[in-house]
């Protein structure tokens, strides 16, 4: 099921936007990022601590077992993003002797920090009590609290998981995690919350954690049908919400999979497109894969230039970003700390290159992909250093044709509409034209 | 040889693109291996143990034109990799036999894998330091990162690496450590004998020499220069930080110096002094080199700061010990090591009352009449203070 929502009327003389479209899950899903901003706002008054950490690597089952109220900066980030609160955020870090040059996402957050830590939803947010530094696939992160550390003087605790440099995951780097968590982690969190750590109180969260994973799974394999009934990339932002944040190894995480994965089954049964903010596509005209996270600041427009083409993502690697399970993983309740390890390990920016380019091209073969579209951020060195490569390495290990813009996160400075629009233009008229001349032959 | 003759030589090496050295050392003896490496950090006893030659590859500077490296990346992305990528495709570094990419940032961690996909013949690893400085956590798992390197090099020259070769080649690195503390020592007290732009040089012949021949080559120069009186100048002591990866042209080193600035400590070519203490040559040596990395090592921004009050804690060791009287921030554009940390350090000089100026390069940077004039009214700043 789909609602049209009404909006707002727009101020005299602004052309009113058109209503969005969205989903059940989507409003469950809304409802849960509200609540949970609304608990963390209020979490020091009812007496619970609260939790900083980073989506990939993001232990939440094991944060849950100590009662912590969770904060993910990053979501923090891009809902400022999304609600075109970003810009003024991150030019007030900039005044504040920040480079132009670093993350925007760290500039997002200590913008909002400077400017008395009111969260997207416009309530107060308070400061952490522990900052989880899950240092998985991205140096920024280490930065990044050992800034917010030295100004606002939060502890934090370290979580050093090792790249995949040589493309496996070696005993000893599960073993270097597992015993971070034992030896380090784990007591500190003790400490911070005052709660003992119950490990099968994490085993019952794990538990919960896989149905969740699984129905996630069926929902990103469900790009596989012709038509596809999702969108992988932006549809999959909202898709990958729950699980990527606060919410795995709850119930209502859960009950949210079970609602979308019904959502999406019956859109597959009725041969439906997915459905997005412009209404539902439903003449799928280009399958594509994408590379990179999206930009927030302009999500909407972004998203309709794909929508405007015909244009559907059926398999993005933004999607598997804190967390690979469409190859298999899931949590394990009866190994719960070696599960935790290698979901860290196996966040996609922890993979290499080469595992990188093969995941694309199993993606480009298994969901018959038109082609790749790599969106090259400026922020996120970790996604963008190399992909000029990786682009050509898929090309030529696929024969389908890939194209590559360039915006960024949430820093509004970055995203050129027109630019990005006529890039999109003529890549589609390239496999377009390659449709041509291989029907030709 | 006279300082000239040394430091003409520093600088034929520094200008070098083609590795004529380590032609040169291989060519000595048929059958020689030379590993490459980037900055920051790696344990270079290991490869020099197996009887190879590490080979410092700190990009291309402002002498090679970059064409195709820059195929391979965005604008926003740092130079270094590009004329890496650079020096790699154009043949220069045929005579490596294997890369070896340190734990600095994601730019290089992403170049470890395009180096397996670009160079599919060559041995490559990406060497992952702990971020966790407990032995039974973070050491554990480093001597096994070591262990890794030591099996995958010796499978490449045929036989084991033995625990001896280990510590005599953990001896001789030693020795060139202790050289270069007295270098810089020695510049600390008399930058006017000792400019940077000539001790920079002589550490950058250090990334191709054999180590032994470089600590002969550090030692002639201390006692070379030392021969020479040079005239002192009213200049200012400062410290420069951030430049530990991508290397400053050599003429924005002049260019500090012509401008009135004595360079007493920096980060350039951190890898010749990261361990700040001798490491035994006793016991385990993969067990010592780690116990060194975990407690004796530099503090610089690609570390994690375990605690608050140790950020900056070597810088201001750099500024009191060297008797310092300013901070120049060098970074490499787009470098998000030093420039996420860069605000962190201000904030320390700042409370501390010593004054810093920052500024940005590229290896290529070509213009320095701006860094020169920053340069100068920083030091003509500090002159001030200090007068006033």
């Amino acid at each position: 099921m789909n609602t049209p929502v009404k909006m707002v009327p727009a101020a005299a003389g602004k052309k009113p936007a058109a209503p969005v479209q969205k989903e059940d899950s989507m409003w469950l899903q809304k409802e849960m990022i509200n609540r949970n901003y609304a608990e963390l706002a209020s979490a020091h008054e009812t007496g619970r601590k609260v939790s900083a950490t980073f989506v990939p690597g993001n232990l939440n089952e094991l944060l849950m077992c100590f009662n912590f109220a969770r904060s993910l900066p990053e979501t923090n980030a891009l809902q400022n993003g999304m609600r075109k609160k970003s810009g003024k955020l991150i030019m007030d870090a900039e005044r504040d002797g920040h480079s132009e040059d670093v993350c925007t996402y760290v500039k997002s957050d200590l913008g909002m920090m400077l400017q008395g830590e009111i969260g997207p939803t416009g309530e107060k947010l308070p400061y952490p009590d522990i900052l989880l530094l899950s240092y998985t696939g991205c140096f920024t992160f280490m930065k990044w609290f050992e800034l917010i550390r030295q100004k606002y003087n939060c502890e934090t605790v370290m979580l050093h998981v090792p790249y995949q440099g040589d493309g496996k995951i070696s005993p000893a780097m599960r073993a270097y995690v597992v015993n971070q968590l034992k030896e380090k982690v784990i007591p500190t969190l003790e400490r911070v919350s005052g709660i003992k750590f119950d490990i099968d109180r994490l085993r019952e969260y794990m538990r919960e954690s896989q149905k969740a994973e699984d129905n996630l799974v069926k929902v990103l394999h469900s790009a596989k049908h012709r038509p596809s009934p999702i969108d992988g990339y932006f549809g999959g932002v909202y898709y990958i919400g729950p699980i990527f944040t606060a919410f795995r190894g709850m119930p209502e995480a859960t009950r949210y999979y079970e609602t979308l994965w019904q959502e999406v089954s019956e859109r597959m049964r009725g041969n439906k497109g997915p459905v997005t903010p412009e209404g539902e596509l439903n003449d799928e005209k280009y399958r594509l894969i994408v590379e990179g996270p999206p930009n927030w600041t302009h999500f909407r427009d972004f998203w309709k230039m794909f929508y405007d083409e015909g244009a559907v993502v059926v398999a993005s690697t933004y999607a598997k970003v804190g967390g690979v399970y469409d190859f298999g993983f899931r949590h394990d309740p009866d190994h719960p700390l070696e599960s935790l390890a290698d979901y860290c390990l196996g966040c996609y920016t922890n993979l290499n290159f080469p595992q990188r380019i093969d995941m694309i091209c199993k993606y480009m073969d298994e969901y018959q992909a038109d082609g790749l579209l790599i969106n090259s951020i400026k922020s996120c060195n970790s996604f963008s250093a190399g992909q000029l490569l990786l682009l050509r390495e898929v090309e030529k290990r696929t024969g389908k044709p890939a194209a590559f813009i360039e915006s960024d996160l949430v820093d509004p400075r970055y995203f050129s509409a027109a630019n990005i629009k006529n890039r999109l233009e003529s890549y589609f008229q390239m496999i377009k034209a390659k449709r041509v001349a291989a029907a030709a032959h | 040889m006279d300082v000239k003759q040394i430091i003409d030589r520093c600088e034929t090496i520094f200008e070098d693109l083609n590795f004529g050295e380590v032609k040169k050392w291989k060519a000595a003896q048929p059958g020689r291996k030379a590993i490459g490496y980037m900055p920051i950090y790696v344990p270079r006893e290991i490869v020099h143990a197996a009887g190879m030659l590490p080979v410092g590859i700190f990009g291309g500077g402002d002498q090679m034109e970059v064409i195709q490296g820059d195929a391979y990346y965005q604008s926003y992305i740092c130079r270094i990799p590009r004329s890496t990528v650079e020096l790699g495709l154009t043949g220069r570094l045929d005579c490596l036999d294997g890369m070896l990419f340190p734990s600095i940032c994601d730019v290089i961690r992403n170049l470890s894998g395009m180096w397996q996909i670009l160079f599919k013949d060559k041995y490559v690893h990406y060497v992952d330091v702990p971020q966790n400085y407990e032995d039974s956590i973070g050491g554990k798992f480093y001597v096994h990162e070591m262990q890794q390197i030591r099996e995958d090099l010796a499978k490449l020259r045929g036989k084991p690496i033995t625990d001896d070769e280990v510590r005599n080649s953990i001896a001789v690195y030693n020795q060139n450590r202790a050289a270069i503390a007295d270098l810089y020592t020695y510049r600390a007290q008399q930058p006017w004998q000792a400019p940077t732009s000539e001790v920079y040089l002589v550490l950058r012949a250090g990334l191709v020499l054999p180590p032994e021949e470089h600590t002969v080559l550090v030692r002639d120069y201390l006692a070379a220069t030392e021969a020479v009186k040079r005239p002192k100048r009213d200049n200012a002591r400062v410290v420069l930080t951030g430049a530990f990866c991508e290397q400053p042209p050599l003429s924005l080193i002049k260019s500090i110096e012509m401008a009135g600035c004595y360079v007493v400590d920096d980060d350039f070519i951190l890898i010749t002094r990261w361990l700040r203490e001798e490491v035994p040559t006793s016991g385990n040596p993969l067990e010592q080199l780690s116990k060194a990395f975990l407690h004796h090592s530099v503090q610089s921004s690609p570390k994690y700061d375990e605690r608050k009050e140790d950020k900056g804690k070597f810088m201001l060791h750099q500024v009191s010990s060297r008797g310092a009287e300013g901070v120049i921030f060098a970074a490499p554009s787009f470098c998000d090591p030093a420039l996420l940390e860069r605000p962190m350090l201000q904030d320390i000089l700042a409370k501390q009352k010593i004054p810093y100026t920052a500024f940005k390069y590229a290896e290529n940077t070509g213009q320095m009449a701006p860094i020169r004039e920053q340069a100068g009214t920083f030091a003509d700043s500090i002159k001030l203070w200090s007068a006033a």
